[in-house]
């Protein structure tokens, strides 16, 4: 994808490989492609959602891009700097600059440290109060801004419901005004009238703060109503990418369109008959050449096992990882049983 | 409830009060829950976690934990009133009458046991109950011509419900297989040696609704049955009990909080809050004209795939403690249409509409 102004962060040609060892003096055997070439581009207070199965590597991305796990290959440039390679004292400020929201709230909170302490955290090791009255006032201010009230400060986790430890941790993650957050699945272990609630507080903060965010979710209900571009992941690749509106009208990835039509729809008179993608995603370990998607796809064909397709710009903004037109595909195959 | 009362209801959950006892205090977990279960449906069982779904369905079979206690109300499986019932009782209902399918198969599966073994395991215990059961569901197959017990041993043990201990192992193998393939597995022959950690959640997930169909229960409890999978999975275990239903004959009470799959699946919708039933009706009913104020905001909040709504509504407040609930209607501290009168009497079930039960006292005259 080509340089743009407005990017914040560019990855390109992201790489994530776990060896696997075995035998009784474990020898590396294979490798766990987790994430395996990924190239993406986030622009400025946008927010990105990428969406997968559990599995594909999303997580991974996440961690990669946060530098949380080391990279094997690829570059991650985060406002003109590639932050891939950098370590210690040059990765810190950046570490400031960009912030990440865990999935389950219950086990990235502290048990035995309060809410002000836990706030207090990142301020202190940034230095970014002056003072100690300072970070007092941003902690108290902080928890206000999640919706939260000073009060609240002097309690443990365990004290809160999974709604409120979210938002304790969006307010530990905005505590040193990062301009780029990751969400790791921000709202999944909530009930979805909670789920509705940290939503509109995230769009909010948004809004007031100008943020970007990375926003991870294998939930296309809450992706369609937050995001502005979509990523959907298949086994370590970025398979399609398009404005969200696009991605949800006019799929053009079989994998795209297999998720879309499995999502049932909380209306009893839409009701169809769910045409389920056959069989599971298939192990990420050693994976062969050609399309990943190729066993559980219906339209896959000799050439598919043969050529690994690239990502390519099918219209504007509208990026599909296939060695075919599916539209055109559907019609022919509708022909020939015809 | 006159309308309800005409089909036939196979279990019928009356006025069901249960309280947890813990260090802080009483957990009044169910506030006389009424539900009833019909021949053949699908009842889907709604709500947020910590409404008393599951606490609902473990006072169904009887496996409620010992901090537990069932403070008044009747669960009626036919005629006979469970909650009265002996353990052994109760185990022959779960044999026999009742079975669930729970979220995390891994837990439930037990890993040192091949999954044929298993499911097999169960059927060789009690002969009585299944060899007959076991014998006349191989005969209706046409594959048996081929299986490994002659046609005419069968209809012998379907006749006289008694097999020699190696014709019982080899019936109880074919069986299982048979009960494999039923729920789509692909290569039973070789699913039947794997262990469940071999399988995938998918795989999982239809090995633990064969070993629940193969005593083909009445009713068939399934329990977030398909939180844990990908939607992917999900579609497909959603497709298979679809298909199931005609072919076993069996009532399923789904208890799930995704409404998606509620729709999707269910003829009849139970909302749960803070341990009541809320409303009961025709999933299309529920879903185009909700009554209760909960049911309509919780419909409101939840994220689409089929709509480009940007801003939710959302329910404000959080669920109550149920040490301490709210008086009255529970639901009331949240409710943005409580008058006077909810914090002071408890709505009951009430029928404003032909089909369609609302606890609600907007509704009351």
């Amino acid at each position: 994808m080509t340089a743009m102004a407005d990017e914040i962060l560019r990855i390109e040609g992201l790489v994530k490989w776990y060896p696997k060892k075995s035998g009784f003096y474990p020898r590396k055997v294979s490798n766990l492609q987790a994430v395996d070439g990924v190239s993406l581009s986030v622009k400025k207070g946008e927010t990105l959602g990428v969406v997968g199965e559990s599995g594909c590597g999303k997580t991974t991305l996440a961690r990669t891009v946060m530098r949380l796990t080391e990279p094997t290959k690829g570059s991650i440039v985060f406002e003109g700097t590639d932050i891939a390679k950098l370590r210690g004292r040059k990765l810190r400020p950046f570490r400031r600059r960009m912030q990440m929201v865990f999935q389950d709230p219950y086990a990235s909170l502290d048990p035995r440290q309060n809410v002000r302490s836990a706030i207090m955290e990142p301020i202190r090791i940034h230095r970014v109060a002056k003072s100690s009255q300072e970070a007092q006032m941003m902690a108290a201010d902080l928890i206000e801004e999640v919706g939260l009230n000073p009060d609240h400060l002097s309690r443990f986790p365990h004290e809160f419901s999974g709604g409120q430890r979210q938002r304790i941790a969006l307010a530990i993650a905005l505590a040193v005004s990062p301009e780029f957050m990751v969400l790791d699945e921000p709202t999944s272990s909530l009930d979805v009238s909670v789920q509705a609630q940290t939503l509109s507080l995230l769009r909010r903060l948004q809004r007031d703060r100008s943020l970007t965010y990375m926003f991870i979710s294998h939930n296309l209900a809450v992706i369609r109503e937050v995001c502005d571009r979509v990523a959907v992941m298949y086994l370590g690749r970025v398979v399609e990418v398009a404005p969200t509106s696009v991605l949800f009208n006019n799929p053009k990835h079989p994998y795209t369109v297999a998720l879309l039509s499995s999502i049932p729809v909380p209306d009893p008179s839409k009701r169809k008959e769910l045409v389920p993608l056959a069989g599971d995603v298939p192990s990420p370990v050693d994976i062969p050449a050609g399309c990943r998607f190729r066993a559980r796809c219906a339209f896959s064909t000799s050439k598919c096992a043969d050529v690994s397709p690239q990502l390519v710009q099918v219209e504007k903004d509208h990026w599909v990882e296939c060695l075919y037109d599916i539209d055109f595909m559907a019609k022919t195959k509708s022909e020939l049983s015809a | 409830m006159s309308s309800i009362a005409d089909a036939v209801q196979i279990l019928r959950v009356k006025g069901l009060k249960v309280t947890f006892h813990t260090y802080a205090g009483d957990v009044k977990a169910l506030d006389g829950v009424e539900l009833a279960v019909r021949k053949g449906e699908i009842l889907g069982l709604v709500g947020e976690s910590g409404c008393g779904k599951s606490v609902t369905s473990l006072s169904i079979v009887g496996l409620l934990p010992p901090n537990a206690k069932v403070d008044d109300g009747e669960v009626l499986l036919g005629e006979t009133n469970l909650l009265g019932m002996s353990k052994e009782g109760l185990r022959k209902v779960r044999l026999s009458d009742i079975a669930m399918v729970f979220q995390d198969p891994m837990t439930y599966l037990n890993p040192v046991l091949t999954v044929g073994s298993q499911i097999q395991e169960v059927l060789e215990q009690e002969p009585d109950i299944f060899v007959p059961l076991m014998a006349k569901s191989m005969l209706e197959d046409a594959q048996t011509q081929e299986g490994a017990l002659p046609k005419m041993k069968l209809e012998e043990m379907a006749a006289t419900g008694r097999a020699g201990r190696k014709d019982r192992r080899t019936l109880a193998r074919a069986y299982v297989l048979k009960m494999l393939r039923e729920v789509r597995l692909p290569e039973p022959e070789r699913i039947f040696k794997l262990y469940p950690f071999e399988l995938s959640g998918g795989m999982r997930q239809r090995a633990m609704i064969a070993m629940a169909l193969v005593r083909r229960p009445k009713l068939l409890i399934a329990d977030e049955m398909t939180t844990a999978l990908d939607v992917t999975v999900q579609a497909q275990i959603l497709q298979l009990l679809k298909e199931l239903r005609t072919e076993i004959d069996a009532s399923v009470l789904l208890i799930t909080h995704d409404l998606g799959v509620v729709a999707e699946v269910c003829d009849r919708v139970a909302v749960m809050y803070a341990g009541n039933v809320v409303e009961v009706a025709d999933a299309e009913d529920l879903f185009a004209d909700p009554l209760h104020p909960y049911t309509q905001g919780l419909l409101a909040s939840v994220p689409r795939v089929d709509s480009e709504v940007r801003e939710r509504p959302s329910i404000s407040g959080s669920v109550p403690n149920l040490i301490y609930p709210p008086s009255g209607c529970r639901f009331h501290p949240r409710c943005p249409k409580a008058f006077e009168k909810c914090p002071q009497t408890k709505p009951l079930l009430i029928e404003p509409k032909p089909g369609h039960l609302v606890a609600c006292l907007l509704f009351e005259k």
